[in-house]
Parts: structure tokens; sequence; C-alpha cells
């Protein structure tokens, strides 16, 4: 029998610190202890995104991680990117730009968009399109997904005009 | 799908790294970025009893210029690979071939360590390594050995690398002068290589001084295409050349059938895509 290891992760700006069997996958950690089940499992294996959250400030699909690994690190989820109740660009930017329907790829596309945009903070439509591609969606069709990154990358979400602060918030978002 | 118990540690140094695998026993995985071991471990296909993560030794990380070589740590991600400005100056096709692995947020965990001693047929830094001449640097109980490309890999997901043994640099000489390109062939986003050709070639005035070619996929370990290589050297710089040459690219293969494709019509991709990574790397 595999022993428990104690891990401690600061997971959305809270340091939690847990008991955790080694076999545990990120995934499970985050939605079944922390109940962050803003973080979903579409296919659980590696190929959809749906589970993408941030490991210090990068992207990384939290369904092919364990638990473990976070050990001392930091993990932003997606319950992790708005401020006192208000949504960044890049997710209002999902908002008008109506880049979902279900909505269940949504978290998963954000984070890995916020990724995208820290990386490239200007990027090309086809540079958005392979940014992505380890994101899946069923609806969309994904053209309106693309129209919202480059959207938050161009600082204009319409309720961000009368605000200057549009694309180097979002570049900041993780 | 929840992986089978096991124990898990996490060294910090490579010596502890080393004694511990010592005496793990035979049921023993080592977990680098885990983009391949964790899937496997999912549905249960590896169960190992202890798990060692290779994620918290620091030597095993980062691109380090060490005289007429770069030195790869085995543990530097795929991301940073295909980004790190070393390797864009002196070994360019690596960053262009890490840049094309599966997805970014697969790139930001996998190692150019890991999928190098995962070593599938299909991978898309075997076939590189083998044309740049790279040599694996291979630590174990006895001390430190080193492996040349053309003996790193002995067939299907089987390397150099033994029980015991850690891989933990891997040295790929600098190419000044050289033009390079992998040409990837793929049906859709995020998909494994069908057929894969990586390119390097020296131009001296209107010739090719110099052509070296890796094959991804084209048999169960990655090859070089010799008999393009050698029609290639001293040639003149021309389509036409580059096309007569390219022809013998599936010379020597031994390509598998499955549902991406039959065998001949990997043979045939083989010499399309030598013909256009060719004409990349030379600035045709
Ligand atoms: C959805 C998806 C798509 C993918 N697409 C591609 C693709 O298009 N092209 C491509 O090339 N790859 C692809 N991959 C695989 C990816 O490149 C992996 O990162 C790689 O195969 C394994 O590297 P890793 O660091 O994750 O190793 P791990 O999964 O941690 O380990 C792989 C194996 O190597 C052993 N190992 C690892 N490091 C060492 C070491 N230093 N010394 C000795 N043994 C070691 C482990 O014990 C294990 O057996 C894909 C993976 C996924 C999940
Ligand atoms: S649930 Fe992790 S990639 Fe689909
Ligand atoms: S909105 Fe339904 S899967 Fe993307």
């Amino acid at each position: 029998m595999a022993r428990s290891t104690t891990i401690t992760v600061e997971v959305d700006d809270v340091s939690y610190t847990d008991d955790v069997e080694p076999r545990l996958l990120l995934v499970q950690y985050l939605r079944e202890r922390l109940g962050k089940t803003g973080t979903l499992i579409g296919c659980d294996t590696t190929n959809c995104g749906a589970c993408t959250v941030h490991l210090d400030g990068t992207s990384v699909k939290s369904c092919t991680m364990f638990a473990v690994q976070a050990d001392g690190r930091r993990v932003t989820t997606i319950e992790g990117l708005a401020r006192d109740g208000k949504l960044t660009p890049l997710q209002r930017a999902f908002h008008e730009c109506h880049a979902l329907q279900c909505g269940f790829c949504t978290p998963g596309m954000i984070m890995q968009s916020a990724s995208l945009l820290q990386e490239n903070p200007h990027p090309s439509e086809q540079e958005i399109r392979e940014g992505l591609e380890g994101n899946l969606c069923r609806c969309t069709g994904y053209q309106n997904i693309v129209a919202a990154v480059q959207a938050a990358a161009d600082g204009t979400t319409t309720s961000d005009s009368a605000t200057e602060n549009g694309a180097s918030e979002t570049a900041g978002v993780a | 799908m929840i992986p089978s118990a096991f124990d898990y540690a996490a060294p910090e140094t490579l010596a502890e790294a080393l004694s511990l695998l010592g005496s793990a026993g035979d049921d023993v995985k080592l977990l680098a970025g885990g983009q391949s071991l964790i899937p496997v471990m999912k549905l249960r296909l590896a169960d190992p009893s202890m798990v060692i993560d290779l994620g918290r030794i620091a030597e095993l990380s980062g691109v380090r210029d060490d005289g007429d070589a770069l030195l790869i740590g085995a543990m530097t991600p795929h991301h940073q690979v295909a980004t790190d400005p070393l390797v864009a100056a002196h070994v360019p096709l690596l960053a262009k071939a890490a840049a094309t692995v599966a997805d970014p947020q697969v790139r930001h965990r996998g190692t150019f360590g890991g999928a190098l001693v995962h070593a599938d047929p299909a991978g898309d830094l075997p076939a590189p390594a083998l044309a740049a001449g790279a040599t694996f640097i291979i630590a174990g109980p006895g001390g430190e050995r080193r492996v040349a490309a053309a003996d790193f890999f002995q067939g299907y997901f089987s390397t150099a690398v033994g029980d015991g043994e850690i891989l933990t640099h891997v040295r790929v000489p600098k190419y000044t002068g050289w033009g390079a390109h992998y040409e990837k062939f793929t049906r859709v986003a995020q998909q494994w290589s069908i057929v894969a050709v990586a390119a390097m070639v020296r131009v001296e005035g209107n010739s090719i001084a110099e052509a070296r070619i890796g094959l991804t996929n084209m048999a169960s370990t990655p090859l070089r295409a010799t008999a393009v290589e050698e029609a290639l050297a001293g040639s003149p710089l021309t389509l036409e050349a580059i096309t007569a040459a390219s022809a013998h690219a599936a010379e020597g293969s031994d390509p598998a059938s499955d549902l991406n494709g039959d065998a001949a019509y990997r043979k045939h991709l083989a010499a399309v895509l030598t013909k256009r990574a060719l004409v990349a790397a030379a600035g045709l």
C-alpha cells in the first residue's frame, strides 16, 4: 500500500496543505478535495484541454499531472481569474463575442488563451488557432473563440472600452 | 481513470535519484514530464510499484553552451527547446521540431529527454537528434557513459538507456552556416507524425556542400536518408537536383501500415516531404 504524501500547494491565492495518495491526479485534487469544480474533465486522455490550469503561470493539462508534482508550486484555475467579482478582459471577451454555447470547454479555453496571450500578447489569427490546438470545442466551430481572443488582445471588449487597461490587463491575467 | 497505487519519491539531486533507482528493484519507473507515462499508467498499461520523479532535479534542466556544442538537459521542456535562443541560433532544427510536438500544454510539461527515451517511432525529436549527430549522456551506477545517436535508438520504444540508468543530457554540435527545416505531415491538429522529415543543408555558392536528413516514422527507429544525403553532396542547388535526390528518401526504410496510411503511402510521403524539407532548409 503506497504511503500518502503531504503537499502544500497555492491554489488561486490560497495555500492548502493536504495528505494525498501519489496517484491522485491534480484535476481530482482540485475538484474533489478543494471543490474547485470550475476545472472540468472532458476526455481524461490529455486531448481535450477542458482540465487546463496554470502551474506557476503556464498552462498544463491537470488530468495529466499528479497532485504531488504540484507540491510547493502555484496553481491558478478558472476560479482564480476574476478579482472582486470583476471578470478579466479575456473573460468579458468570451461573453461578448458569444464564444461559448454549452460552456463545457470554456474554462480550459480561457486558461489556455490566457497562457497564449502571456507568451504572445498580439497573436495572429493563425497563431491563436495553433495556440488552442490542444483544446476541443464540440459546439462553436471555434470562430467566435478566436474572435474573443483577438478582441482581448486588441483591448476592444465593449465594457472595457471606457477604460484603457484592456490588453495589458489581459496579458497579466495569470 | 485512476492509476494503480505506487510509492513516490522526488529526489533533488542526480546522485540521490541514481541511488533510489539502484535500490528500488525492477518495478520502478522514472517520471519526467509525465505526458507519455501518466496516460499509460491511467490505462494501467504500466503499473509500477514505485515512481521516481525527476522533476525537482535542477541540474537536469536547461540549455547550456558547451564550446562547439550545446548541452541540453534531459528535463528541459519542449516549450523551452522550441523558444531557447541558443537552440535557435545553433541547432534551429531542434527548435522547429519541438514546436510541432502535441499542443502548448503538453509542450509545457513534456521533456526533451523523456521524448527521446520514450522513442516512439512517430515522436518528433528522435529523427532531428539523429540528423544532428547528437551524443547521449547516460548516468548509471558505474558512472557516466556517452552513446552516439546512431547507437541510441535500438528498436520500437527501445533505447540504449538500461535499467538503473538515467539520461542526463544530450550534447548537440553547433551548426554554423546550415539551413534547417522540420516538415511534419498530419491530417488533424495535435497529431503525431504520419511521416516527418528533418533536414539540414549547408550551401556553398550555387551548390549543396552537405545535407543531413532524418526520417520520422519510417521504421521502428528514426533513420538517416543516406541515399539522399549522398546524392546531394556537391550537387547543384536546384529544384531538379533536390527532387531527383529526394526520390531515394525511402530507400532502406521499413514503415508500418496503420489507419493513417500503408507502407507504400508512407514511402511516397517520405519522398515528397524530403523535397519540401530540403527546399525550405536551403531557402530555395
Ligand atoms: C496528446 C498528446 C500528443 C502528443 N503528441 C506528440 C507529438 O506529436 N510528437 C511527439 O514527439 N510527442 C508527442 N507526445 C508525447 C510527448 O512528446 C511526451 O512529452 C514525450 O513522449 C514523453 O516525455 P515526458 O517528459 O512527458 O516523459 P514521461 O512520460 O515522464 O516518460 C516517458 C518514458 O521515458 C522514461 N524517461 C523519461 N525521462 C527519462 C530520463 N531522463 N532517463 C531515463 N528514462 C526516462 C520514463 O520512465 C518513461 O518510461 C504527445 C503526448 C500527448 C499526451
Ligand atoms: S480532461 Fe484533460 S485533456 Fe481532456
Ligand atoms: S461551447 Fe460546448 S464544447 Fe465548447
